[in-house]
Order: structure tokens, then sequence, then C-alpha cells
């Protein structure tokens, strides 16, 4: 009987968080699938209509601007970070004397929510009150920084704000798998007299492959559902230049009053996510069973 | 023992359960926009006659011109099955939630108290859905008016521009002298506001209602229409770089301080000139965008009562206390609008106030009073979000005016 209540006991402790996901998770994904075949405008309806709604998302400028700012956004920012994260674990696995000063102060940005980042670099960005207005007081007329005012430029100003935030995350990630290498393969490799470059090039940065996989992942994803920050920073300006495949869905689904169009897009985005998980997932699945 | 107490907790439950009720039947939930000085100042009014019949006032403003992010609580409210009591809304979204059946019909209070007799048929429109009345309309704004710093223009020995060729003398004056000429804020709304005066101004009210209300695609993809795009690139060239993402109200500060010249804004920018302490005519002028005088392209505030639990007693309390005529003035002046009632006195009005009550007037007499596209009294907010995206676009030197007009009519069209 003990032993019987035993073996229950997790399962029935898991019921309920399980059920709860099933249903709001789940099952409002596949609600929002079943609404992205339908007429729906300003409340959910039930009419099918087919794949009308992505025929009508693909033929959407504001969609393509969207797909767009998302490839320069994405590769930049998973780029930048990953690169950034890495020197600067790299630097701070030089067993320096203040490295527990200089941790927080990389990983602090990432306790702000995206939101508050969005707002300070607003700020700090814009020309009038900003960066720009401040040298010019100081003296540097000259000094000109107007990407956030720019169309062309202004999705750049995001890739800076998400790099400040997410970098000091990544850094951490790699300072956990150096701390994880061996010290018996680098001592190996010294007595074999590999260079401080090889040693990374060949060796460490080989065996970070996992901690490497972790971040893309995680970029990868924030980068896609990117929209608190946009919304902060820039708000999709000037005009629609800063519009992500988040906020085109935002805007379609709840004040455009075409809930039809702006479910296809969030199923076209899970699509886009589910892509990299799916392997991710698959891979280490498959690596935990051998 | 347990059972007694689960008596008595029970007990409490029902008698906490009962004083809400009876507490709900006196209390509204109000959800808006007005949240500026000037707007929230007006609303006080109706609070306070509500409290005055011992209705109690729950406010829920949603910051955001234009009420987009409003309309997005609205829709989470409404289906969580819990809508707010009275709600303010605009042109065809009225129509929509109407559509719905989520609204309370008025004809009660409309019919005792004859709203269809003094209220503009072009509003009626709106507040009607189906033959019944399901809107209590507050005011009529009108979107195509200038709003300029007097000092500015005596400084620079300007007059009031009559032609599209006057104001850009004007401007040109202003621009020379240091002075950022047009105050814009950089929201698609209020980019929209511009775009629609200039198109009124270029192609008149006849092609207005072609191109806006009716959609005819000659309209939106003719000459006049390329002409339209031109000027609002020009008129671009006279507003300061730093103006995206700027709320209205700001803009409206700079022409109040000086800092700039004009505004182009619907009449609700008075109520900022009045918070500041400015008099009409002394401080600051209003005329209509060069080239419109004689039409009106209107924007009315209206509320609308959500079908919910409770009596829908308060509800028409309330739409009776904003077709009040007192009501009508005491809001409208402090609001900046002019009254939806046709038959109140223009007494208590200021100069500007009352230009606005003779404009609407001759207006509604000659069928020239039109419903403002960048408000959503022309097209439903598919279709009015499709050429926010155009106009912005061109706005912020996405693309060129003849692009401009090709993707119009292409947005248009995509967007029916």
């Amino acid at each position: 009987m003990k032993e019987r209540l035993q073996s229950l006991l997790p399962r029935l402790v898991l019921a309920p968080s399980f059920a709860v996901i099933l249903l709001f998770v789940y099952g409002f994904i596949a609600f929002t699938g079943y609404l992205s075949f339908t007429d729906s405008t300003m409340l959910p309806s039930f009419n099918l209509v087919g794949l009308a709604n992505y025929d009508r998302l693909f033929g959407q400028r504001s969609w393509d601007i969207a797909l767009a700012n998302l490839a320069i956004f994405g590769i930049l920012y998973i780029v930048i970070c990953t690169v950034l994260g890495l020197t600067l674990a790299i630097m701070l696995d030089q067993k320096i004397r203040i490295e527990g000063f200089l941790r927080p102060i990389y990983l602090y940005p990432m306790a702000l929510s995206f939101i508050v980042t969005g707002t300070a670099w607003k700020w700090f960005l814009d020309p009038g009150i900003g960066l720009e207005h401040t040298l010019h007081v100081w003296g540097w007329e000259s000094f000109s920084f107007t990407w956030i005012k720019d169309t062309k430029m202004a999705i750049y100003t995001v890739v800076i704000a998400a790099v400040w935030q997410s970098s000091g995350f990544v850094m951490a990630m790699f300072l956990a798998g150096l701390r994880g290498v061996d010290n018996e393969i680098l001592k190996a490799a010294q007595i074999d007299g590999a260079s401080m470059w090889n040693t990374y090039r060949r060796i460490i940065i080989p065996i970070l492959r996992p901690a490497f996989m972790s971040a893309f992942v995680v970029l990868a994803h924030l980068a896609i559902k990117a929209y608190d920050l946009v919304v902060a920073l820039t708000n999709g300006g000037p005009g629609r230049s800063t519009e992500l495949p988040a906020t085109f869905m935002y805007s379609y689904t709840f004040t455009r009053n075409e809930m039809g169009v702006g479910a296809s897009s969030a199923v076209i985005m899970l699509i886009m996510i589910a892509s990299i998980i799916v392997p991710y997932l698959y891979g280490e699945l498959r690596e935990r069973k051998q | 023992m347990a059972f007694r107490i689960a008596k008595t907790l029970g007990g409490a439950a029902a008698i906490a359960l009962m004083a809400s009720s009876a507490f709900a039947a006196e209390k509204i939930e109000v959800l808006h926009w007005w949240t500026s000085g000037g707007e929230a100042k007006a609303l006080n009014v109706l609070k306070q006659m509500l409290e005055k019949q011992g209705i109690t006032w729950e406010d829920m403003p949603v910051a955001g011109g234009g009420g987009e992010q409003a309309m997005t609580v609205l829709r989470a409210r409404v289906t969580a099955g819990n809508p707010p009591t009275a709600v303010q809304l605009l042109g065809f979204d009225i129509t929509d939630w109407a559509k719905q059946g989520q609204l309370t019909s008025l004809d009660e209070v409309a019919n005792k108290e004859g709203w269809g007799k003094v209220i503009p048929a072009a509003l009626q429109n709106f507040s009607k859905y189906d033959g019944h009345w399901i809107a209590a309309p507050v005011n009529v704004h009108s979107t195509n008016w200038v709003w300029a710093n007097k000092a500015v223009f005596d400084k620079l020995g300007l007059k009031q521009p009559e032609t599209w060729d006057d104001l850009i003398a004007a401007l040109d004056k202003m621009k020379a002298a240091g002075i950022t000429p047009i105050a814009q804020g950089g929201q698609p709304w209020q980019e929209a506001t511009l775009w629609e005066a200039v198109l009124l101004s270029t192609g008149g009210p006849d092609f207005y209602k072609k191109a806006m209300i009716d959609l005819d695609k000659d309209a939106l993809g003719s000459d006049t229409m390329k002409t339209v795009f031109d000027r609002v690139a020009k008129l671009r060239t006279y507003v300061d770089d730093n103006f995206s993402g700027r709320d209205w109200n700001l803009a409206t500060a700079m022409v109040i301080e000086g800092k700039a010249g004009v505004q182009f804004m619907g009449d609700w920018a008075k109520g900022e000139f009045l918070g500041a302490g400015k008099k009409p005519g002394d401080d600051f002028m209003c005329f209509r965008f060069p080239g419109t005088q004689g039409t009106v392209t209107f924007n009315a505030d209206q509320f609308v009562m959500f079908k919910g639990k409770g009596s829908t007693a308060p509800q028409m309390t309330l739409a009776s206390d904003i077709e009040s005529p007192e009501f009508q003035v005491a809001f409208n002046t402090v609001k900046g609008s002019v009254p939806a009632r046709t038959d109140v006195s223009g007494e208590k009005f200021d100069a500007c106030g009352q230009k606005g009550i003779k404009d609407l007037a001759e207006a509604a007499a000659s069928n020239h009073l039109l419903g403002s596209m960048a408000h959503g009294y022309a097209q439903p907010a598919s279709i009015k979000n499709a050429m926010y995206d155009v106009i912005t676009a061109h706005f912020n030197g996405e693309y060129d005016s003849a692009t401009a007009v090709k993707e119009l009519v292409s947005a248009v069209e995509d967007a029916k």
C-alpha cells in the first residue's frame, strides 16, 4: 500500500500543473492554430476559411518588413552576444583578482526587464535629451548619433540594447562551461607546448559545444519573440521601420481587428521557434539515451 | 465546533456577497483614454454630476491617444466575460461592437429625451445601429484645425494663412527665424491627422468623400492623391528631426511655449492651451487648415454601455447625464470640442468654441460634415490601419509620393 502510494505521489503532485499547462499552453496553441484558419476579426469566430489568412499575411508589406527586421536583429543579436559573451568569459577566467566584483556587473542587465532596458536606452539614444544632447552641452557640437530617429538605422539600436541586456547572461553560460573544463587536459596541452591561442581554439572552445548550443537556443527564441524591448524602445517606429513579427502579431490581433491574420502570424512564429528548439531537444534526448 | 465556524463563515460570505451586489448597482466602471490634463479635467465634470446622483464612478483610464491600448483592454475584458459598464468609443468601433450584440440599447432614454431631433444626422449614423440608439455622443471634435502661437505670428508679422501658398510662406519665415515651424507628434494617427487635412485642402470635400468614405479606386490612385503626398512631404521638411514617438500634447506644449509655430491637430489641443492659462485670440490662434473652411472632418467621442450582469439603471442615468445640455456645455467648454447637440447655446464658449459651433452647423447644413479617417469615422479599423501604414511609411521617408499612391491603392484593396 505504502509503496503504491509512494509511486503514485509524484504523479499526483505533478498532475495539477500538468493539466494547467496542457490547457493553458498547448490548449491555447491549438486554439490559436484553429483561429488562423477562421474569419475572426474583432472577436474569435469559428467560420473556417482555409488558408486565406496565410495568403493575406504573406501579401502584407508590414510582414515582409517584420521578417527582414527579424533577420537583421536575430543574426546580429545572436552573433554579437555569443562573441562578446565568450570573450568576457575567457577574460574573466584568467584567474583575475576582482572576478567576484566584475561578474555581477556584467550580469546585472539581465536582472532588468526588457521594458526597463528599452526605456533607458530610448532616453539615452534620444538626440534631444540623451547622449547627443549631453555631448553637445559638454562642447562637442558636431557630435551626431540619431540612429533611433532614422528609419534605416533604428533596427540597429534595438540590437545595441538587446546585446547590452543579454551578453552578460551568455558570459555566465560560457563561464560555467569554462569552469567545467578538465584541468588535466589543459595541463597535458601545456606539457605538449600548445600556445594559449591554440589551447583555446583546438581544445577549450570545442569542449564548450554544449554551451554554444544552449546559448544559441536561448538567444534565438528571445530574438523571435522579442516584443517588449521594441515596444519600449521605438514602438515599431520611426514609421514601421522596427516592426518585428511579435509586434506585427499584436497589432493585427488587437488593434486592427484582424485576429485571423494575427493568429496566422503567431503560428508562423511558432513554426520558426519549433524549427530551432525541436532539433535541439531531439539531439539532447538522443545524447542522454546513449 | 468546526460546523459552527463553517456556518459563521458561510453567513459572513453571504452578507459580503449581498453587500457587494447592492453596492454594484450604484457603481459604474468607465473605461476611457482621457488622461491628459485638459481631458481629465473635462471628465471630472461628469464624475461629479454622477456622484451627486449617488452613483460611484470607478475610473479605468488607459493612456494612449486615439485609444489603441484602451481597445485592447476592452477586448480582453469582454472576452473574459467581464466588460466595463461604460466605454468611450469612436466611430466604426461602435458599429463593430454593436454587430457583436454586446451593447445595451439606449432607446429608453433617447426616445424619451428626443435625441433624434438634436443630434446631427452624420453623428446618428454611428450612434445608432439597426435603428436603435446604442451610443451617447459626448461631443464633436473637428480635426482640420491649425493651432498657432500668436506671439510667434506677431513677431514675424504673419497673418492667418488662407491658402496653401500662404501657409508655406509663413512656415518658411518661421524656419528662417530659427523656430521649429510645425510641432508634429510622431504616431501614425497624428501623421494621418495632418495627412487628411492636406487631402481635404487639396481635393476639396467631394474628393475627400470619394477617396476616404467611398474608397473610390480612381480617386485613391489619382494625380490629386500624388499632390497630397507631395504636399505632406513638403510639410515634413518643416518638422524637427526629433518628432518620432512624440505624444500630441507634447507637440502642443511646443506651440504653447513658443518653441514651435503651429500644430495641425483636432480641437482637443485647445484644452492644453486653456490648461496652461492661455487665452484664445490673445495668446494663441485657431483657424481651419488653409483651404478647408466650410468643411468639417469630425470625430465624436461617444459612450456605449456594455451588457453586464447588473441592472441597466445606472447606465441609463449616465446616458441621460451625458446628453443633458448642462453637461454638454460644462464638458465641452473644458475639453475644447463642441456640443453634440445642436440646440445648445454657444454663449459660454470662447472664440474658438463659438467658431467651432458655427462651422459645425454650417457644415452639417451643406452636407460637408465628413467623418475623419484618422479617427475611425470614415473606415473600420482594418482599412484605417492599412492607410496609416502607407501614410506613416511615407511621412518617415520609407518611399516617395508616387510609390505611396500605389501602396495606398493596394493596401486599401487588400484590407477590404
